[in-house]
């Protein structure tokens, strides 16, 4: 790869995404994403992106025929060419000069935008979206906000025991998730709600969830928040770290032996990429030329940690380079950047067999979790700045009434009705029985084996002797 | 090795050690064996024991096996060749299974488990992965998860430490924490235990450390037949399967079946029927039992071995039945003391079977040091031969 090992600081600036070439595409209707078909796109259906550089057949013909890897590299030298030699990994050129590699880039790589901060948009270059899916994706973010907003007021009061806002992120929520199909799969961290809520799980599933009763389809066995539905290609949150990258690398290796129209995607926060699984992840994931999409919200803390104590780089675009992944930055409170980036980035993904980086560039407007409060390192202004003058609610709402789609009646109607129904959800959720003593035990294995079937009974004679000491025990 | 006399008209067996001139090698034969009669009220040990005839073999043949067997002849293999026998054919008949590890591909693996497969699978199937235990064991438990069934291969089972996370966070738990919504059929397998001075990091006995994982169970092979029967097992699994391999054993030959067979993954093996004590091993540690066996039978002990070969849950059934007829129970492991297989394995006998026990069990393990690599001081951490001879003799008194 000749290209990519060019030392020169001017090959950074190629990096910066040329989206003139982009032009405009037409999404019918909403229906038309979750059909396989992916109809009226640009004719030849290839990428206009014919800047990047093209693979090299000789990784290509190493990558597919490993009977020949004994074939060596050294075969394909050059005779007697002074200016390169061909070390493992391809030719590079040699240079008199003792230059080392800036550790950060003049200019920083520049983020892609649409809408302005007053929803007005700044170019024509997006992928465009009619009126119903726009509408969707407006009352999904309103309603995952009030989602949000009412169960931390929840966990506040006692209700729950626990709860992770999405609060500032809702653009990266619902436009990633409508810019993908139902057969995409989801490998979330755990402040990626609004993309289970965008695929159709409804309120009521939330809160039995967060209230871990009969009705939860994880059978009270996880947190609150730690959403997962297979039905809805959504995959259990686990409270582990970036584990979920790697996973998201296999799934998208089993799609790409099936052959499937399909990819998957996975999030993750800047503090995850600092981890083992992110670094192995993206190599696997460039190496195998894995279908994922690998979405980092960058939202500048993890916890208390701030990205300048999280690493030294220029955010996380630009590793992808450093794995031979494309990556782009995109404003991550403008749901219509995000929608096209993710748009794109799927194309690529599947047509192209590679995976590819997002970096959202966003800010958590609350806190950690509900066991956290930033306000202890962080100034409350510039929580409250970015909850307020930055909210990706208001500006793409602002982009709706511009359109003419959105009036302020349906807002006051929506946001009644939201609150009106996350309520009930929850006070239906609270009055549901816990699972009972059987869920224990079951889902371990396929079959409970005898130790477990053992440990149930004794638990069960326990109860039985000393129901006093067991209220509430749906047995 | 009773697994090896199936069939009655069988060439004699042999294993061999990967360094012969260190260990003795020796063939069993299957001549029919010479069982004494006694009854139960006299001191199976001591008393008329003398006076009776006595077992003039070490190892008895199951007379139920010899006579299914003898109409096919078998083929003869190594044990790792077991195990890609097994594995071709788990990949032949679903599609859906795959290999992942590193140095799997066309490199056929570092103990040539994998040889030839990605050959004839190609480079999708087979795949060879960076060095990141951790992320490509994930690798393979979102691909479980989305339809795969992946067989993961830890160079060394040492490596695996490095997976921990992913097997017990993940592996483990994803089925249990998202409700039964999502399974994860993999295989996790590759060779452990101590070796020929490999030093203490390739010399980890990884099924201590796992034991208490929830969600994972875990099997141990320690001949071709079982081999091959348990990789077929596992990988029809439903639940995530730990296979332990020992780096020692790969090169035991044996015949085995032409038809296909597939083991129970929770089921122990009877080695050897015995009356006076239980000898309960796995792995490696079966063919210093058996070698102590023969003495011990030369002494007069007839003793019962069980190959546990499931270490996650145990065969409490086999187990305990041997428990109930003996009353005596040894345990030999590689494991180190502390928190070992057969630390559980001791817990659970005695909560279960207390009062058929007529002496404290006795368990003989590694003790817990890392492993010396000079060769004298690295056999003196491994349970050795005299020693079971002599817990025996103890036990027995």
């Amino acid at each position: 790869m000749a290209l990519c090992l060019s030392k020169s600081r001017k090959f950074l600036a190629h990096l910066k995404p040329k989206m003139g070439v982009l032009g405009m595409m037409n999404l019918s209707s909403w229906s038309s994403c979750l059909s396989r078909k992916q109809a009226s796109l640009s004719g030849n259906g290839r990428i206009p992106h014919a800047f990047f550089w093209n693979r090299p057949p000789l990784f290509t013909s190493r990558r597919f025929e490993s009977v020949k890897a004994d074939i060596q590299l050294g075969s394909l030298r050059p005779a007697g060419d002074p200016q390169v030699l061909n070390f493992p990994g391809g030719i590079v050129k040699f240079t008199p000069e003792l230059k080392f590699l800036s550790d950060f880039p003049e200019e920083r790589i520049h983020c892609y935008r649409v809408l302005d901060d007053s929803g007005q948009p700044i170019s024509n270059n997006f992928v465009q979206i009619d009126k119903d899916v726009a509408v969707k994706m407006y009352k999904d973010m309103v309603t995952f906000q009030t989602m949000d907003t009412i169960f931390y007021e929840a966990q506040r009061q006692g209700r729950i025991s626990f709860y992770v806002t999405a609060i500032g992120e809702e653009a990266i929520n619902i436009a990633s998730a409508a810019a993908l199909t139902m057969d995409d799969i989801v490998f979330p961290q755990y402040r990626e709600a609004g993309v289970l809520l965008w695929r159709g799980f409804t309120l009521q599933e939330f809160a039995n969830q967060c209230f871990g009763n009969k009705g939860d389809n994880g059978k009270g066995r996880q947190m609150p928040a730690h959403y997962g539905s297979n039905k809805h290609n959504y995959v259990t949150v686990a409270s582990t770290v970036a584990t979920q990258i790697p996973h998201a690398v296999g799934a998208a290796y089993s799609l790409k032996m099936d052959g499937r129209d399909a990819c998957t995607i996975t999030y993750f926060g800047d503090g995850g990429t600092s981890t083992g699984d992110f670094h192995a992840a993206l190599n696997f994931a460039a190496v195998m030329e894995a279908p994922v999409i690998l979405f980092c919200r960058n939202n500048g803390w993890a916890i208390s940690t701030p990205v300048s104590d999280q690493f030294r780089s220029d955010g996380i675009v630009v590793r992808g380079q450093a794995y031979g992944v494309r990556s782009i930055r995109v404003d991550g409170n403008d749901t219509l950047a995000v929608f096209s980036a993710v748009h794109v980035a799927r194309k690529m993904a599947i047509s192209e067999s590679r995976p590819v980086l997002i970096e959202a560039l966003t800010y958590r407007a609350g806190h950690h979790s509900t066991s956290d409060d930033s306000s202890k390192y962080r100034p409350i202004e510039e929580i409250e700045w970015w909850r307020a003058a930055q909210d990706p609610v208001a500006r793409f709402r602002k982009w709706l009434e511009g359109q003419g789609w959105w009036t302020a009646q349906s807002e006051i109607e929506l946001r009644d009705r939201a609150r009106q129904e996350v309520l009930h959800a929850i006070q239906v959720a609270e009055k549901v029985e816990k699972p009972p003593i059987r869920e224990i035990f079951t889902d371990v294995y396929d079959v409970p084996p005898s130790n477990l079937r053992d440990q149930e009974k004794s638990l069960r004679g326990t109860i039985e002797r000393h129901p006093q000491d067991y209220p509430h025990f749906p047995l | 090795m009773a697994a090896m006399l199936q069939s009655v008209r069988v060439a004699s067996a042999s294993f061999h050690l990967p360094d012969p001139s260190k260990l003795p090698v020796f063939s069993v034969c299957t001549l029919p064996v010479i069982r004494s009669e006694r009854s139960s009220s006299l001191d199976p040990i001591h008393g008329t024991r003398r006076t009776r005839k006595v077992i003039t073999k070490a190892v008895a043949a199951p007379a139920e096996n010899s006579a299914t067997a003898a109409s096919k002849p078998g083929h003869e293999l190594l044990l790792f060749e077991a195990l890609r026998e097994g594995l071709e054919e788990e990949m032949d008949r679903d599609p859906r299974v795959c290999v992942v590890g590193e140095d799997v591909g066309h490199y056929g693996g570092s103990y040539k488990v994998t040889k030839g497969l990605a050959q004839k699978f190609g480079d999708l199937r087979v795949l060879d992965t960076p060095i990141a235990e951790n992320s490509f064991t994930g690798m393979a438990i979102g691909a479980a998860m989305t339809g795969l069934r992946p067989v993961v291969e830890g160079m060394n089972m040492g490596f695996l430490l490095l997976a921990f996370n992913q097997i017990s966070d993940n592996c483990g738990m994803l089925h249990y924490t998202s409700g039964g919504q999502f399974t994860i059929p993999t295989v996790i397998r590759g060779p452990g235990g101590v070796g020929r001075q490999l030093g203490a990091e390739h010399s980890q006995r990884l099924e201590s450390y796992f034991q208490s994982i929830p969600g994972i169970q875990m099997v141990a092979c320690s001949t071709p037949y079982n081999a091959k029967g348990l990789m077929k097992a596992a990988i029809r699994s439903e639940n995530p399967v730990v296979l332990f391999e020992h780096v020692l054993l790969y090169n035991l030959k044996e015949r085995i079946p032409d038809e296909e067979y597939v083991l129970s993954l929770e089921e122990a093996e009877m080695v050897r029927p015995g009356e006076h004590v239980t000898i309960l091993t796995y792995s490696r540690m079966r063919y210093h039992v058996m070698q102590a066996a023969k003495t011990l039978v030369n002494k007069g002990y007839d003793p019962e071995v069980i190959d546990i070969r499931s270490l996650k849950p145990f065969d409490l059934y086999t187990i305990g039945n041997s428990v109930k007829k003996t009353h005596r129970v040894l345990i030999v492991e590689e494991c180190m003391r502390t928190g070992g297989i057969g630390a559980s394995l001791t817990a659970a006998i005695n909560e279960n079977f207390h009062d058929y026990l007529d002496a404290p069990i006795v368990c003989l393990s590694s003790q817990d040091v890392p492993t010396p690599y000079a060769g004298t001081l690295e056999e003196w951490t491994v349970v050795q031969p005299a020693q079971i001879v002599a817990a025996v003799e103890q036990l027995c008194q």
